[in-house]
């Protein structure tokens, strides 16, 4: 093996190992709803190639109610999916919906965009 | 689970989003204008890469063609200049045409998420710098061959995707047309009648209990019952039913049916979000957000994916730079790039989405409601159908079948005279007698006098004639012998109507038979449901004799008779635990647990209730051709998306290694990346356009 070689493989397997954690690994951050005037708990979530936060943390036994703002234009990620609760919201951009969901029981629940790019989690405890 | 508000809550617009009257779905309406929008944006990205792409891809290699090999020798200066002028076009190509790509790719790395972007902008972006480099800088590679551009990968893969992707938005607006149509049933305004006078009002404005005038041709705008007039009115739309319903006074109407010939006036009882037009939007909204069980699986496995593209395509770089021949770096540039651009995540994300909204989409057309995703797979699962009997099978509502005369007196006669001394009775066996009089056109008189014998029968004096009528033990009681009766009564019961003696001034004088009467599409609903391969087998409080008859003239083979209300559940379970995956087919309040045990339940809607809570499938029309659609349907759905996903799946899985360049030692062929983005926007439009293919779903035609 030549100097290079050693050099771009060594860098390679390094890229790949960091692309590895750096996507895979499980994310620790996450929000909390807030408990709003409405008596529901509350959260704006950013969707712009992703949803910030894409972690969201409620309490069990209240009603959610998650805004949603959508800051971009592509057409895949102009429905959000919450599966579980067989709700969905067309985001229209720059317009600010908001998704009413029930009370739920602890656990995780996941929502996406209508063909599954977009992951957020919802944790309910 | 439904959405719940607390009590003082704002109104919340998403609640909203799922009713046709509120401003948030009117954009459902239109949001096809917003994705036209996005369509049109795609389509200038695409006409400018592509204006850039075409000359790019013959500049890269001037060599090739005779006349411009003269005018771009290589190593020319001239040749430089022109590469330099290529790399600026490209440069905005990826600026302006990529430009999704490369926030996209900023923002998989803010949210730590991978996506189609991140793999089109990594790939697009190392073509660019690469031969960038090469230009800029070609001291720094070892020869001369290195110093290729590959501008023409980074605009024809650009231009390539974004096509793709307009089609993309094209080929989805189509799979949603079903609630776009729904939506459309509802008439903008009402004829309402106010202070006496007919008005005009946008529909929005209609109360509860106001009376509508709907005219000949007009679509009736609200829910309501007929109040006077009577029209014969088109359904199809939402139930499926292509043949008018003959409609009178008392009869419900449901908003956005549209009326034939007459005109009647109808008292509203739903209106805005409670109206059935309304719950239909709704549930198949809610249906296609649901998911397709596979889909979990899917998506777990779609979440590794891309991360996996970025780490296999670095791994082949390394690969072919330790490896490859010659010049290394090239190819191993190349065959990165390669990789990198011919995954398709989009093919495995949208594979069931686009079927399954199709596929509800379709069955709310024919007037079937599939509730979720889990309803439509579990349906293309099931073995047995278990049909409840009344009002499943039959209509529900006995009729007069036979009259049997045995005395002097005519058919007719006996008939009128026993219509006549049931009149006063509550029973509903007497009215289906009373009615089957009036239907012959015989008129009854008033009884003088009138007795009731509870579980035994009726006695009245009709035009001067005692008239008797009941079972024997009735009839031996009143001192009426019954001669030779009893053979066509057993004749009678044994076909499964339930047979009474007629007495008449003491003496018998023949007999007349109601039952419930069989729908008129069943025995064919269960013809093709047998044809199907499902065993059909009939749950009936009956008797085992009547319900055998019955089962014989309808062709059902397993019959569960005596079946106490209660056990109904109990009897569902012991067909689960034969291993059979049963479908219950009964109504939603009676037969809810039952619905509820079964693999899948299918509700019979009645008028305007379609938001059945305890049903998988709700069956609009009432027909058991409902329970054929929701069975075929789910069928070619989920075919449908088997196909979907084997085809994503037999893509990625081929193309991944060719792209890796697997084949090259052995062929020496290496795929180019404009291959790869075309494979890859082919890809992704074919899963749609498959999934769009569902919208030609016909239901056989023994059912139209």
């Amino acid at each position: 093996m030549t100097l290079d070689q050693i050099v771009v493989t060594t860098v390679g397997m390094l890229a790949i190992i960091g692309i590895g954690a750096f996507f895979l690994l499980p994310k620790s951050s996450e929000v909390r709803a807030t408990v709003g005037s409405s008596g529901a708990q509350e959260l704006t979530i950013v969707v712009k190639g992703g949803y910030s936060p894409d972690r969201i943390v409620a309490e069990a036994g209240a009603p959610i109610r998650l805004h949603f703002r959508r800051l971009e234009s592509g057409a895949c990620s102009e429905r959000v999916v919450f599966p579980d609760f067989r709700k969905s919201a067309l985001l229209p951009e720059g317009e600010e919906v908001t998704l009413e969901l029930p009370a739920a029981k602890p656990g995780e629940y996941g929502f996406q965009c209508e063909m599954g790019m977009l992951h957020g989690t919802l944790v309910v405890r | 689970m439904t959405a719940r508000t607390t009590p003082n809550a704002r109104p919340v617009v998403v609640d909203a989003v799922t009713d046709p009257a509120s401003p948030a779905s009117t954009r459902e309406g239109e949001a096809p204008s917003e994705n036209e929008r996005e369509y049109r944006r795609l389509m200038r990205k695409w006409w400018f890469a592509a204006a850039i792409a075409a000359p790019t891809m013959v500049l890269s290699y001037p060599w090739l063609f005779p006349g411009l090999r003269e005018l771009f020798p290589r190593g020319s200066a001239e040749l430089r200049d022109l590469w330099i002028a290529m790399g600026v076009a490209s440069l905005g190509v990826l600026a302006y045409s990529g430009s999704q790509f490369f926030s996209g790719l900023v923002q998989s790395i803010t949210h730590r998420s991978a996506t189609m972007h991140t793999l089109i902008a990594i790939g697009t972006g190392a073509a660019w710098l690469y031969s960038t480099v090469a230009l800029a800088a070609p001291q720094l590679f070892p020869s001369e061959e290195f110093t290729d551009v590959y501008y023409d990968v980074t605009t024809v893969v650009v231009a390539l995707v974004v096509l793709g992707m307009a089609m993309e938005i094209k080929a989805k607006g189509r799979t949603s047309e079903a609630i776009r149509k729904l939506i459309g049933l509802r008439p903008r305004t009402a004829r309402v009648i106010r202070d006496g006078v007919e008005t005009e009002v946008p529909v929005d404005d209609v109360r509860v209990e106001e009376l509508v005038v709907v005219r000949p041709g007009e679509r009736i705008p609200v829910d309501g019952v007929i109040v006077a007039g009577a029209s014969a009115i088109d359904e199809s739309m939402i139930t499926g039913e292509s043949i008018p319903v003959d409609k009178a006074v008392g009869a419900e109407v449901i908003g956005g049916t549209m009326n034939t010939h007459g005109s009647f006036t109808a008292r509203v009882t739903h209106v805005g979000e409670q109206t059935a037009l309304a719950n239909i939007v709704r549930l198949v909204q809610e249906a296609q957000a649901t998911k397709v069980p596979i889909q979990r699986i899917v998506d777990q496995v779609s979440r590794f994916f891309t991360p996996i593209v970025v780490m296999l395509a670095i791994f082949g770089f390394v690969v072919w730079y330790d490896l490859g021949p010659a010049p290394a770096f090239a190819y191993a540039t190349i065959v990165m790039v390669t990789t990198l651009i011919i995954a398709c995540p989009c093919a495995l994300g949208m594979a069931t989405p686009m079927s399954l909204t199709t596929g509800v989409g379709k069955a709310a057309e024919h007037g079937v409601l599939i509730r979720s995703g889990e309803a439509l797979q579990g349906a293309q699962r099931l073995d047995t159908i278990v049909l409840d009997k009344t009002g499943t099978i039959t209509k529900g509502q006995p009729a007069l079948t036979d009259v049997v005369a045995l005395g002097d007196l005519p058919q007719d006669e006996l008939l009128r005279l026993a219509a006549s001394a049931e009149r006063g009775s509550e029973h509903p066996l007497g009215q289906a007698v009373v009615a089957g009089a009036l239907g012959k056109g015989l008129r009854l008189s008033e009884a003088t006098s009138f007795e009731a014998t509870t579980g035994g029968g009726i006695a009245a004096t009709i035009d001067g004639h005692g008239v008797r009528i009941g079972n024997e033990r009735f009839m031996l009681e009143s001192g009426i012998g019954l001669g030779g009766a009893p053979g066509p009564w057993v004749a009678l019961a044994e076909d499964g109507k339930t047979p009474m003696y007629v007495g008449i001034d003491g003496k018998i004088a023949g007999l007349v038979a109601v039952a419930d009467t069989i729908k008129d599409d069943s025995v064919r609903a269960i013809k093709r449901l047998r044809a199907l391969g499902l065993e059909v087998a009939m749950l009936t409080g009956d008797n085992r004799r009547t319900a055998s008859a019955i089962a014989r003239q309808i062709g059902i083979d397993r019959v569960l008779a005596e079946v106490r209300p209660g056990d109904k559940v109990a009897e569902i379970r012991k067909l689960q635990a034969e291993g059979r995956r049963v479908g219950m087919v009964g109504d939603g309040t009676n037969d809810a647990p039952a619905l509820t045990a079964a693999n899948v339940g299918f509700a019979i809607g009645t008028g305007t209730d379609v938001a059945i809570e305890a049903a998988d499938v709700t069956l609009i029309g009432g027909s058991l051709r409902g329970v054929v659609l929701a069975i075929e349907i789910s069928k070619a759905t989920m075919r449908n998306v088997y196909q979907n996903l084997f085809g994503a799946f037999i893509y990625n899985t081929l193309g991944l290694p060719i792209a890796l360049g697997l084949l090259y030692p052995f062929t020496g062929i290496l795929l180019s990346p404009l291959l790869a983005a075309a494979a890859m926007s082919f890809s992704s439009v074919t899963v749609i356009t498959n999934a769009s293919r569902l919208r030609g779903f016909r239901p056989k035609e023994a059912l139209a």
